[in-house]
């Protein structure tokens, strides 16, 4: 009945959307920073754990907001994760620039992963829930948020 | 076409929902292959054919600058702008002309206030009212009167119904500090009136002037600023069924003779010479620049709308489609609405377990449906009553049972959907 909802809230998306897997705050990590979309008041809040080598260890977020924004963050926690920071950015690159168009690029297994969300591209104003916590984590690694240690 | 409601002899208050619909040519536009179900219309009403004429004509037919030609198109079109003023002192039986003023929208009014009665009249140490109910636009002003001229904001609370607290805002009004109360007078969240009368004679018994922000109440029912005793009220074209970027600062003249300008340049002043300016009289004092005359005199046509329906026929109406709203949307198992206030309109906002308004306002605009979904320009509100957003919907003299019926229905599959 909701055939034609399939191509934005994909099984993988109200999976995630739902239980997400890294939705909590690390018990330690070296990054974090907030994001918000002011026109509809979601937020998301997200950490990162750096690895000796400089590799993202582990990544992880507090949100508040529809299924596609936490859905995505828990996404991009998952394909982050083993990432350099350099890295990082190309990988928020090419998703924002997948959830604008809809066209995923070939090759490319982390954007395949990432795939599900770019529906959102036929409606502008939920490409900003997808793309919310890419953001948040740029600026984390951009040092724009505060960082932190808890306990 | 769905005919909800007909006229019955012996019920004016009964619209001819199929006629009234034919006015507005939008509503025949299909979304995504389905029947427009346009349930947003506190955001912004959908425009009469009689609005669209009468701008379209302006245009093609008599068009100038106003208050500056000796020529007969100026003089034409001053007679349309100024005749605005006439059909909405009517309409809010204002006393006298002088007193409506034209801004940009509602937020403009305020805005001017905020500014000119408040700078101009307040003194730093006095204090300014509004209600845990307000709309960012009647908040956000009078925080930077607050920073700039050292005027304490006070907040009245809501009750958990989503009525004004009477008591709580009597109690603000205690110390004889507050020099002015501004309070919605129908909150675009929660639908709830409040009770303008009583607030403004408990103001003006403790020295404080009052404004309403009549920005949804004027869409719903007759104002009347006299019986009221308002000192200022406020309102905005576009939800009227009116056109974009024109609104309505009304206050009483006397006040606005004393206030100092607003916004400063052309047709505003007297005369003006390096040295000096003197100001034009009211309203023109309030009215800097060529204002939108093209939009006024949609304003106009849509108030000749209104008023031919007429406010009896819209509320009653608008109660029967709240009523209906609220046992439909009440009675989905999942769905819960915001708000229990004895005196609401038609503005329904509610949550639904286990989805985000988003995702809900998304699968409802699949389906045709238009709803608001987000914190509607109300945050302090929201987190009062411990959420983030809500999904809201709207009606208007359009709006019909059936579209209710299909909103209902649709918020079932959606509920399935998220399971
Ligand atoms: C209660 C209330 N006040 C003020 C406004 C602001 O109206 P405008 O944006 O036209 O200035 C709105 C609508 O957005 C409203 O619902």
């Amino acid at each position: 009945m909701f055939e034609d909802l399939r191509d934005l809230y994909q099984d993988v998306i109200l999976d995630h959307g739902r239980q997400p897997r890294h939705g909590a705050r690390l018990a330690a990590y070296d990054v974090t920073a907030e994001g918000d979309n002011p026109m509809c008041g979601d937020r998301v809040r997200v950490f990162a754990r750096h690895d000796a080598d400089g590799r993202i260890g582990a990544a992880g977020f507090e949100a508040r907001g529809c299924a596609i924004s936490i859905a995505s963050a828990d996404l991009m926690a998952e394909t982050v994760t083993g990432h350099t920071d350099d890295e990082v950015r190309a990988l928020a690159g090419r998703f924002r620039d997948m959830a604008m168009t809809g066209a995923v690029p070939e090759d490319d297994v982390a954007m395949a992963r990432l795939a599900p969300l770019a529906g959102v591209h036929e409606y502008p104003s939920r490409v900003k829930c997808a793309t919310l916590a890419w953001h948040a984590l740029l600026a984390a690694l951009d040092g724009k948020g505060e960082s932190g240690r808890d306990r | 076409m769905n005919v909800t409601t007909r006229p019955t002899p012996g019920d004016p208050a009964l619209l001819d929902s199929a006629a009234i619909r034919a006015e507005f040519p939008i509503l025949g536009e299909t979304v995504r292959g389905k029947p427009l179900v346009f349930l947003d219309s506190a955001a912004s009403a959908m425009k009469p054919r009689a609005v669209i004429a009468a701008m379209t004509q302006t245009m093609e037919t008599q068009y100038a600058n106003v208050h500056r030609g000796l020529h007969w198109m100026s003089e034409r079109t001053t007679e349309a702008y100024e005749g605005t003023r006439d059909a909405v002192a009517r309409l809010i039986n204002a006393p006298d002309r002088a007193e409506i003023v034209f801004t940009r929208n509602s937020t403009e009014a305020i805005n001017l206030v905020a500014h000119s009665y408040g700078r101009g009249m307040l003194r730093p140490g006095q204090a300014v009212v509004i209600s845990a109910m307000e709309h960012h636009s009647n908040i956000v002003p009078w925080q930077m009167l607050r920073d700039a001229h050292g005027i304490e904001l006070r907040v009245a609370a809501i009750t958990d119904a989503g009525e004004l607290d009477l008591s709580a805002l009597e109690a603000l009004l205690a110390d004889g500090r507050v020099g002015l109360v501004s309070i919605t007078h129908m909150s675009n969240v929660l639908g709830s009136y409040t009770p303008a009368q009583r607030i403004a004679a408990l103001a003006h018994a403790h020295g404080a002037r009052v404004l309403f922000d009549g920005s949804q109440a004027v869409v719903h029912r007759r104002i009347d600023v006299q019986a009221l005793d308002a000192d200022f009220y406020a309102f905005t074209g576009h939800k009227l069924y009116g056109p974009t970027g024109i609104g309505v600062l009304w206050g009483r003249r006397e006040l606005l003779e004393a206030m100092p300008p607003f916004l400063g340049g052309g047709d505003m002043i007297s005369s003006v010479s390096y040295e000096r300016s003197t100001w034009a009289a009211v309203p023109h004092k309030f009215e800097a620049g060529t204002p939108a005359i093209i939009e006024a005199i949609g304003l106009s046509a849509a108030v000749g709308f209104v008023e031919r329906i007429g406010y009896a026929a819209i509320a009653a109406h608008e109660a029967r489609l709240t009523d209906h709203a609220l046992a439909r949307l009440s009675a989905i198992e999942g769905v819960h609405v915001l708000g229990r206030a004895q005196d609401r309109g038609g503005v329904v906002s509610f949550t639904l377990d286990g989805a985000h308004a988003h995702d809900v306002a998304t699968l409802l605009d699949r389906q045709g449906i238009a709803v608001r979904a987000g914190h509607h320009c109300a945050e302090p509100l929201m987190r009062r009553l411990g959420i983030d957003s809500t999904a809201r919907a709207s009606f208007g003299i359009y709006t019909t049972h059936a579209e209710i019926d299909t909103l209902a229905e649709a918020l079932l599959r959606v509920r399935e959907f998220f399971a």
